[in-house]
């Protein structure tokens, strides 16, 4: 399928190269595990404050998980609730087909610029760069995503896309791509060169594309939680407005949006309530956009349902709490995952939305992980993150084959542990590599064992097992 | 009366690499009255290939240990990993079974099974305590080793900052991703040296061989002791800890 998969970054190396340039890069670390662990501390302190957290968490799960089980339902009464409110309803089954709706929708408005409130959906897709070939330039509205956009990169986090940059960093792009430069690299200064820069755009732009957080079905309303107002701008200002939106993001009533949004602040920016949510129902004479277009995304959703296991990735709210404590992501950061969705969701979501393990950077990203667990345990919708990656990582081993050195050698160790015997002698003949060793520790063993001996002494196997031992001594 | 009997599930990491670690969870528990037998049916629990995406493999070892640990009273493992593997993943690959429900982690067997705190051991030495990922989120043991390292005479116990962040290790992580897990190994080592601890424990071997390894590499001198070590160790026979 030409133009598949565009949920990862066509060309991208796997995982550890991509890892191997990233852990040699010290001011990036330095930059990600000073915000990591800020805001890690910060959303401990606000979920400690609700007594209820995990039975909030539990009925956010539940919402979800029935919404998953009946969604061509919810989605149809969310059509006929948009349609019935003076929305238009666009499916699309894939990103060339949700690029071309949007650009058509452009053009159609006579529109070259759009403004845009931060959307994964749109990231996800490749939106920009299609609108750009199709001569429509997109103003992403939101900080992160404008420093990301003017730094001419990629982004590393999902809530806060230029983590991996500090404020000296930040002002050098901006004095580069600006009319006017910031004052200092102040964050008062930066917020304030970028508010007039985007001003101009807000108060011109014709159209504006945002995503949406949730999509409530009774009522056909679209939901975006925001911090900086931006968004609200977007919603408001512009004639047409065009949401991009993850089929799995409806809800089905204003009820359960109160769970979400005790869940979502509080997990994503350590808030107990975010500063903007802005909702809006098909439209209004005289209030806010005359035209409002809904596009509902399947893009390897639907496939991804099908699976027992990984469903569940499905639930995720995108609130980046398992960014935050994830020991990997804090090391490499988010742009090797090579993929608009980093980190452990990004591990589970991305090989299951690009529907391909036999890709090998895709293949890679289940293993980027030491299944710690923290990721699980932070998850506001309960999202077992290492059961999926197990589950997929099988799918990654199958795809490759049977023939691999790794598929071999687990052949091997698993016939050696069916059989007690032969388990033993296999103790018995490991015990010789004492002689590869010095005071009972080994520094250098041979490939792939020398992976682990490039920093780390390994043991030697001890004359006696414990299982001779015990014969000698018990029997 | 006599107490329980115990199977002792060894894991193939420390039946061959570390024997000295189920020698000392067979002198502590016979210490407090158990009688402990070590089935030799007994291999791995399959946890290597079920998390490098080998489920099938693993299958056959989970129906293995259900057939090798049946009949006992409780079985005990000095990991929480294979602990873990054990009772959260086995039922999954193969339904559960008596000896999965029957399966403790050392120290929750002692606090849990047992109620006791005090073994009576002794360890004179500054102690700190790394509390490894699968102990801590698959079982949550909770704080139940800390309670044992108090107990325990003559050691002190300092604490670890950063003390939940996983070491890195992660089985094959530790080689296919072989740079990502050593710059987590250096934040621990760092952080076990900060605390200027003599020893550092935990409830599992492989976590303890990875991070030992590391600072064996550093020539830290600081050594790494499995809990039951500790726990086994007593003023009139002080348990011989790092003689490899
Ligand atoms: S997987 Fe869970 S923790 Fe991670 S972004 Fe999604 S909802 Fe948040």
């Amino acid at each position: 399928m030409a133009g598949r998969n565009p949920v990862t970054w066509l060309g991208s190396p796997t995982f550890p190269k991509a890892a191997h340039i990233a852990l040699g890069d010290t001011q990036l670390r330095s930059n990600l595990r000073k915000a990591t662990t800020t805001i890690r501390t910060k959303r401990a302190g606000v979920v400690a404050e609700l007594d209820d957290w995990e039975r909030l968490r539990r009925a956010g799960e539940a919402i979800k998980d029935s919404v998953l089980a009946d969604l061509d339902t919810y989605l149809s009464r969310l059509e006929e609730s948009v349609t019935a409110r003076g929305g238009v309803v666009h499916w699309a089954r894939d990103a060339d087909e949700a690029n071309r709706i949007v650009l058509d929708l452009v053009r159609a408005q006579g529109a070259e610029e759009v403004v845009k409130v931060k959307s994964m959906a749109t990231a996800e897709l490749g939106l920009n760069e299609a609108l750009e070939e199709g001569g429509v330039h997109a103003v992403e509205t939101d900080l992160a995503e404008l420093i990301v956009q003017l730094g001419h990169d990629r982004p590393s986090h999902i809530l806060v896309p230029a983590i991996h940059r500090n404020r000296a960093e930040i002002k050098n792009i901006f004095d580069r791509e600006m009319p006017e430069r910031p004052a200092s690299d102040e964050p008062r200064d930066l917020a304030e060169a970028a508010r007039r820069h985007l001003r101009r755009k807000f108060l011109s732009a014709k159209v504006a594309i945002s995503g949406a957080n949730f999509a409530v079905a009774d009522t056909g309303s679209i939901v975006v939680v925001e911090s900086e107002g931006n968004g609200r701008m977007c919603v408001t200002l512009p004639e047409t407005l065009i949401t991009v939106m993850g089929i799995e993001k409806v809800v089905p009533s204003w009820q359960d949006l109160e769970v979400f949004l005790q869940l979502l602040p509080r997990s994503s920016t350590a808030e107990r309530m975010n500063p903007y949510t802005s909702v809006w129902s098909g439209v209004t004479p005289g209030d806010g956009p005359s035209t409002f277009h809904l596009v509902l995304l399947d893009n390897g959703r639907t496939a991804t349902l099908a699976d027992r296991v990984g469903r569940q990735a499905l639930r995720c709210i995108r609130c980046s709490a398992c960014l935050n404590v994830c020991p990997v992501y804090e090391r490499t950061g988010g742009q090797a995952y090579g993929s608009v969705y980093p980190g452990p969701i990004g591990a589970i979501l991305a090989p299951q939305l690009s529907g391909d393990l036999h890709d090998e950077q895709v293949a890679s990203l289940p293993f980027a992980s030491s299944l710690c667990g923290a990721c699980y345990e932070v998850c506001p919708v309960r999202i077992n993150i290492p059961e999926v990656l197990t589950h997929l990582r099988e799918q990654a081993v199958k795809a490759k084959g049977k023939r691999t050195p790794e598929a071999i050698a687990m052949s091997a160790a698993a016939w050696v542990f069916a059989d007690p015997k032969r388990y033993e002698a296999m103790q018995r003949a490991g015990s010789l590599s004492r002689l590869l060793a010095r005071d009972g520790r080994i520094s250098r063993l041979p490939w792939p064992g020398s992976k682990w001996t490039a920093t780390r002494d390994a043991p030697s196997i001890p004359e006696e097992s414990f299982r001779a031992w015990w014969r000698r001594n018990r029997e | 009366m006599t107490g329980p009997r115990v199977a002792l599930f060894a894991t193939c990491l420390t039946d061959t690499l570390y024997p000295e670690t189920a020698r000392a969870v067979l002198t502590l528990l016979e210490r407090l009255g158990c009688t402990v037998e070590f089935p030799l049916a007994q291999t791995c629990c399959g946890q290597m290939h079920f998390n490098t995406g080998y489920a099938g493999h693993a299958r056959p070892l989970a129906r293995d240990y259900a057939a090798a640990f049946d009949g006992y009273d409780y079985v005990v493992t000095p990991s929480g990993s294979c602990g873990g593997m054990v009772r959260e993943i086995h039922p999954g690959l193969c339904g559960t079974s008596p000896a999965v429900e029957r399966t403790y982690e050392l120290s929750e067997f002692l606090v849990d099974v047992l109620g006791t705190i005090d073994v009576g051991a002794y360890f004179p030495h500054r102690v700190t305590y790394h509390p490894t990922c699968h102990s801590l989120r698959m079982l949550g043991v909770g704080d139940k080793p800390l309670r044992l390292l108090r107990a325990v005479e003559g050691l002190e116990l300092t604490e670890l900052p950063l003390a939940e962040q996983c070491c890195g290790f992660g089985g094959t992580f530790a080689i296919k991703n072989a740079e990502t897990s050593t710059a987590m190994l250096a934040d621990k080592m760092n952080a076990v040296q900060d605390t200027g601890a003599q020893v550092l424990t935990a409830g599992d071997n492989s976590c303890l061989m990875h991070i030992g390894g590391g600072l064996s590499r550093l020539r830290a001198g600081i050594r790494t002791v499995h809990l039951a070590e500790i726990l086994a160790s007593t003023e009139e026979e002080p348990w011989p800890v790092g003689t490899r």
